[in-house]
């Protein structure tokens, strides 16, 4: 009975462990096939030219800085990356500015028109948002925003908004209620309660939002390239120079979109699940 | 300290933004994609409906998402599965996970160009292990079936994420009692997965569907980027009307059919995933 | 000087009515407990008094001013609330500094204050933490700590000992209205639980859906109820209801015994005793023995008198069995009248 017993277990061990092994392998796998591909790029971005139309490649980078100093120095780069980071923190300011009272005020009130308005910013999910570039890009021709950084701001404030109102209600609503009140007891009014007991808290919360109005707006491609010609933003200098320009521009140029978005993705990481899950909702 | 009109206050800028940015926008493109010189006119949608690249672009794109989006389906699942159960490193293999969820379309396009392109990765690894001997043009006129293979590829590895995360929060909104009681019930892993997991994780599988089948009808930076005008998608179509062809109106046209699709594919799955009143978590 | 008039105030949550006209004087250093089950109105009554919800009508006065159109700030209160509500992003001292700094009080007046309201409440060395720090127990006394340093002219408490555990809750019980007492601030504390209540209270404001049915002393309250809800409300085991019938002038008929009663037109009333007012002897109650549960100092009875479950607490040395019958007697002076109806005491 004792062997009988003993050779089940075994083999229950035995299953365990060739379990784990699988797990542990496709594990791996996807950790490969998130990383093998952006290592490909910064292999590319990190040889000279000739290397990167050269064949075959090796995989392994050179540490030649040619592409990029290419791509630094190609005309309207700069320009580009410039408009690219004015835009995003336009869109920040704006949809967070605009996000937030919002997002307080879903919170913290009960109010006859509550649902919606929620159902306003909820709709917008079933848009295709991008496609709001072809009305406005009339709308700001005759306003005169045509082709500046603020009209593109504007467009993604329309995408990052949403996102601005759910994650800063989520993140309100994770204040307790009472900490206010008490504040009010102690001699606050609304707006220094706000300001002494709320902000703090939320504060790193708030940054982290901001950062995803950035990058919603860094990322932006299709009315990026729509509504400007002259201020291009760096995805609209390089969706419309793709069938022109040489492969190491292309790479250096997606490396540079990359970066600040894993940068930022790594900043708010802790921030990431909390606000998906919750805003998702 | 109740304040009858602060709410109104806060939720004004962000109502205003909306109704002027989001939603007479929209209005605008249905007028746009209608009228002509003379009023109502079917002239648009018949403009776009006729052209030679119409059907494939509306076949393309849904047939991108239809392959998309299951594969994304499934493999955003089992890296949801997979992070839930991990006790160590969860946090290092979320944030690897989760990379390509920062990363805009065009740097995934152009971050696939480097692996297919006639000089690239792939060709380079398949030449290095002699399975061929010249490398392929993977990416020409003639393979639009690579190039939608390619981009099948690369939207897989760039929005899986955003899905994962979203599945992530919502398994992490499942009290582990329910899956302690189905294992005193006798259910094994699999079974608990699909009789507690799935079920319980219909909500957030609604949002991430509707979110990713959206985006998978927006497609647009990663097809230009991979095969330029060669594989048709509508929102491609789109940005060539608006900019090359400077029509505006069959721009719009085809900015209503993307909307069209969109709202239907939301009502869809509102529908077939939709939560019994009463049976939410 | 903090007296607080409560007149006619009422309040309404769309349809439903939380509050029904409630007239209310708390006295100058009173003690005044709002004590009723979940839902009654008495959270919002503090609310309202405190500035947090605004009535649907009627006025609140604090010290002879009219208060109820002032926001929080303005009305000279000072409250504890249910969850302490203790701020996280700042420290200990600086959560009892918080109100101080709001009046802009001098550093060494906000130090003096700290300190001595910090020692009050045996918090003293703990004035560099963070509430993540603190057990429940010490943030209890920081929000305690807190709202004494404003020395405020009233004191409002909303079940400020529920979430802490029997024990410690006992002993803070202890300690509040020690230093209650010592501050002489008028006090309203709002909880459910009768024996806090008791224990706490100069005075107790027991209240029903939205409405005040008895504000008395402690003792009072629980000798002469007002209305058959306060009686059964308060007690532990409550009180015995039974019915009586006329059986000529001030004689009333009880599951077939006579008693003395009151001289009422009616015909039938209830008649009321509490289970701890029973003695045995000849010519009572007959109750039957259901369930006999051993208390330690008492034993706890749960019977059936003609047919109604009754409940008796007799002394532990009694030797009952289930199955048994006993002659309850109710102590003199102790049955209760009320009024079947109204459920008003006769």
């Amino acid at each position: 009975m004792t062997a009988v017993a003993g050779t089940d277990t075994a083999r229950r061990v035995e299953v365990r462990s060739a379990g784990r092994f699988l797990f542990g392998a496709a594990v791996v796998v996807l950790c490969v096939w998130v990383l093998v591909p952006i290592y490909l790029l910064f292999v590319n971005t990190l040889s000279s030219p000739q290397e990167v139309s050269g064949f075959p490649k090796t995989g392994i980078p050179s540490f030649d800085f040619g592409s990029i100093s290419f791509f630094l120095n190609f005309a309207g780069v700069l320009d580009a990356l410039l408009n690219s980071i004015i835009v995003a923190v336009l869109t920040m300011i704006l949809s967070i500015g605009i996000g937030a009272p919002a997002g307080y005020a879903l919170s913290r009130f009960d109010f006859p028109g509550k649902e919606a308005f929620r159902l306003l910013v909820v709709m917008t999910r079933a848009f295709p948002l991008p496609l709001l570039a072809l009305p406005l890009a009339v709308l700001f021709i005759r306003t005169g925003l045509d082709d500046t950084q603020i009209g593109l701001a504007i467009v993604h404030t329309v995408l990052a908004l949403p996102f601005a109102v759910l994650i800063t209600f989520s993140l309100f609503s994770g204040i307790p209620v009472e900490l206010e009140e008490a504040a009010w007891t102690l001699g606050c009014n609304r707006w220094q309660a706000f300001r002494k007991v709320v902000l703090p808290l939320v504060l790193p919360g708030i940054v982290a939002s901001a950062v995803f109005a950035f990058i919603i707006s860094w990322n932006e491609v299709f009315a990026a390239a729509v509504l400007t010609i002259h201020n291009r933003t760096l995805t609209a200098f390089l969706v419309q120079n793709l069938n022109v320009s040489p492969l190491h521009l292309k790479f250096a140029g997606g490396a540079a979109l990359v970066i600040p978005a894993l940068i930022f993705i790594f900043a708010v990481r802790r921030y990431l699940f909390a606000m998906w899950g919750i805003a998702n909702r | 300290m109740p304040n009858k009109a602060l709410p109104y206050l806060l939720l004004l800028p962000a109502t205003l933004f909306l109704l002027v940015f989001f939603v007479y926008p929209f209005v605008e493109i249905a007028l746009l994609a209608f009228t002509g010189p003379e009023g109502f006119t079917l002239q648009h949608i018949q403009t776009m409906a006729t052209h030679w690249k119409f059907r494939p672009a509306l076949g393309w794109t849904l047939l991108l998402a239809a392959v998309v989006v299951p594969i994304q389906l499934a493999l955003a699942l089992s890296m949801a599965s997979i992070v839930s159960t991990l006790e160590r490193g969860r946090g290092t293999i979320l944030y690897i996970f989760s990379i390509p969820l920062g990363l805009s379309d065009l740097a995934a396009g152009i971050i696939w160009l480097a692996i297919f392109e006639q000089s690239g990765f792939l060709n380079s690894l398949l030449v290095g292990l002699g399975i061929i001997d010249q490398p392929i043009l993977f990416l020409g006129y003639q393979s639009i079936w690579v190039i939608f293979l390619a981009v099948v590829m690369a939207e897989v590895w760039r929005a899986t994420a955003i899905m994962m995360v979203i599945l992530v929060a919502g398994m992490g909104l499942i009290p582990k009692e329910y899956y302690e009681a189905a294992e005193v019930f006798g259910a094994g892993p699999w079974k608990r997965f699909l009789k507690i997991t799935l079920p319980l994780l219909r909500p957030s599988l609604q949002t991430a569907l509707i979110l990713r089948t959206l985006l998978a009808f927006e497609v647009f930076a990663v097809v230009i980027a991979l095969g330029g005008t060669t594989l048709p998608v509508l929102m491609g179509e789109t940005f060539q009307w608006q900019f090359a062809l400077q029509n505006r109106s069959v721009a719009s046209a085809y900015a209503l059919v993307i909307l069209i699709i969109s709202v239907a594919a939301t009502l869809v799955y509102l529908r077939a995933l939709r939560v019994p009143k009463g049976a939410t978590l | 000087m903090a007296e607080i008039v409560i007149k006619n105030v009422a309040k309404s949550f769309g349809s439903f009515q939380a509050l029904h006209s409630i007239d209310l004087t708390i006295r100058d250093q009173e003690f005044m407990v709002l004590l009723g089950a979940s839902g009654c109105g008495k959270t919002t009554l503090l609310r309202i008094i405190a500035g947090l919800e605004q009535a649907s009508q009627g006025e609140v006065w604090i010290g002879g001013r009219r208060v109820d159109t002032l926001p929080p700030r303005g009305r000279g209160i000072a409250m504890v609330f249910q969850n302490y509500a203790v701020f996280p992003h700042l420290t200990v001292f600086e959560n009892i500094a918080f109100g101080l700094r709001m009046k802009k009080l001098p550093q060494a007046e906000i130090d003096r204050r700290v300190n001595r309201t910090a020692e009050l409440m045996q918090i003293g060395q703990l004035l560099k933490r963070y509430s993540g720090q603190l057990s429940g127990g010490q943030r209890q006394r920081v929000a305690v700590a807190r709202a004494l340093a404003m020395e405020p002219d009233v004191i409002l408490m909303d079940e400020p000992l529920s979430n802490l555990d029997a024990l410690l809750r006992l002993e803070m019980r202890a300690e509040l209205k020690g230093v209650l007492a010592e501050s002489k601030t008028t006090t309203i504390y709002v909880t459910h639980d009768q024996v806090e209540a008791m224990s706490l209270a100069d005075r107790i404001s027991v209240m029903n859906a939205g409405r005040i049915v008895q504000a008395a002393t402690p003792i009072e309250v629980y000798r002469n109820p007002a209305t058959r809800f306060v009686g059964s409300f308060i007690g532990n085991p409550p009180m015995n209801f039974l019915p009586a019938a006329k059986n000529g002038s001030g004689k009333w008929r009880v599951a077939g015994v006579s008693f003395d009663g009151p001289d009422a037109s009616r015909d039938i009333l209830e008649f009321a005793i509490r289970p701890e007012d029973l003695d045995i002897g000849p010519g009572g109650l007959a109750a039957t023995v259901r369930l006999v549960e051993p208390l330690g100092a008492h034993i706890l009875l749960s019977c059936k008198v003609g047919g109604a479950p009754f409940r008796a607490v007799v002394d532990s040395e009694l030797n009952v069995s289930p199955g048994d019958t006993l002659s309850l007697v109710p102590k003199p002076g102790r049955a209760r009248w009320f009024d079947p109806e109204t459920g008003a005491a006769i």
